[in-house]
């Protein structure tokens, strides 16, 4: 099959990121992917947990005096309303519409990219007002990687949403570049998936104790 | 491709098929992300308002949580459709690692 063929929306399989053999085989081994991603942040978790409020001192912020839930409550409407962004690009994506595609795409990168500022800031705030570094104490090494990781995690999302949206911009869609935004998407709700362990088991619960 | 042989006219039907079918299926997602946030602010709640006790609010919060990944896997990441079934069990088994790695960390391993 040429993977280079125009389409019109009435000749556009329904499902294009699985409609040829190399579609097939990225969206098998993207899910294994995820598996496995999904065992590392177990790991992160697990380490989290048995080193929360694992302090020197009694001078060392413990995670209920460090967490703002305001702050938590505004990262997760952002990344939560990204996830749905990214599903409304793979609804155009499936009905042939790259220039919504695209659009949709890029909204998500905004909300993304404002999700990862909001970050910066708290991991700034913590170091600034509270002495709470890489190295103060268990709880804040654990804290910080399984954190870090995500966020590492988000800003290496948008940089291979925005290179897709750039790299394809010219070219349109067709069924060799299809299954690469689908993966993409994938990963970015794989993401929020993550988010949602991090709010609750590290925020919510750290609030409660 | 079975749509090759398809003549003009059924194709417009299949077309507007598939069109009708998408949007079905993006008012689930839409569904789906309210939900979402209504989970979201549900757990806020449960713990800012200050009014329960942690024996309740923790398993509340991670029965939640349980319910958007759900959603997330099943509807945002098109788990519900078909062709799903290795994928899904890449995943389980993913997810009894990651549960028995918590547990273990959190009753055997303590510092």
């Amino acid at each position: 099959m040429n993977v280079t063929e125009k389409f019109t929306p009435q000749t556009w399989p329904e499902h294009p990121e699985t409609a040829t053999m190399e579609g097939k085989n990225k969206f098998i081994g993207f899910w294994l992917f995820l598996a496995g991603e999904t065992v590392l942040f177990a790991s992160l978790f697990a380490t989290y947990l048995a080193l929360k409020d694992s302090v020197p001192d009694a001078s060392h912020p413990l995670a209920k005096d460090l967490f703002s839930l305001p702050l938590v409550f505004l990262m997760t409407m952002i990344l939560l309303t990204s996830s749905l962004t990214s599903v409304y690009a793979i609804y155009h994506m499936r009905n042939y519409n790259f220039k919504k595609m695209q659009l949709w795409f890029a909204i998500t990168v905004l909300l993304g990219a404002s999700f990862l500022a909001l970050e910066i800031y708290e991991f700034n705030h913590y170091v600034k007002e509270f002495g709470f570094t890489f190295g103060s104490s268990a709880f804040s090494s654990a804290y910080y990687t399984l954190v870090g990781t995500h966020g590492a995690h988000v800003t290496f999302g948008l940089g291979w949403i925005t290179a897709l949206i750039v790299r394809n911009a010219k070219r349109g869609l067709n069924l060799y570049n299809a299954p690469k935004y689908y993966v993409a998407s994938l990963y970015w709700h794989f993401i929020d998936v993550v988010w949602v362990f991090i709010f609750t088991a590290v925020y919510l619960i750290g609030k409660v104790g | 491709m079975g749509n090759e042989q398809l003549k003009e006219p059924d194709f417009n039907v299949r077309f507007e098929y598939r069109r009708k079918k998408s949007k079905e299926e993006m008012r689930f997602q839409l569904i789906s992300f309210m939900l979402m946030i209504f989970l979201t602010i549900l757990a806020f709640i449960a713990v800012g308002s200050n009014h329960f006790p942690p024996k309740f609010v923790i398993p509340f919060l991670l029965l939640l949580a349980s319910v958007q990944v759900g959603f997330q896997l099943y509807y945002f990441m098109h788990a519900s459709e078909k062709g799903h079934t290795f994928p899904m069990t890449f995943m389980y088994s993913a997810i009894l690692v990651a549960f028995v790695t918590v547990l273990v960390f959190m009753t055997i391993i303590w510092w």
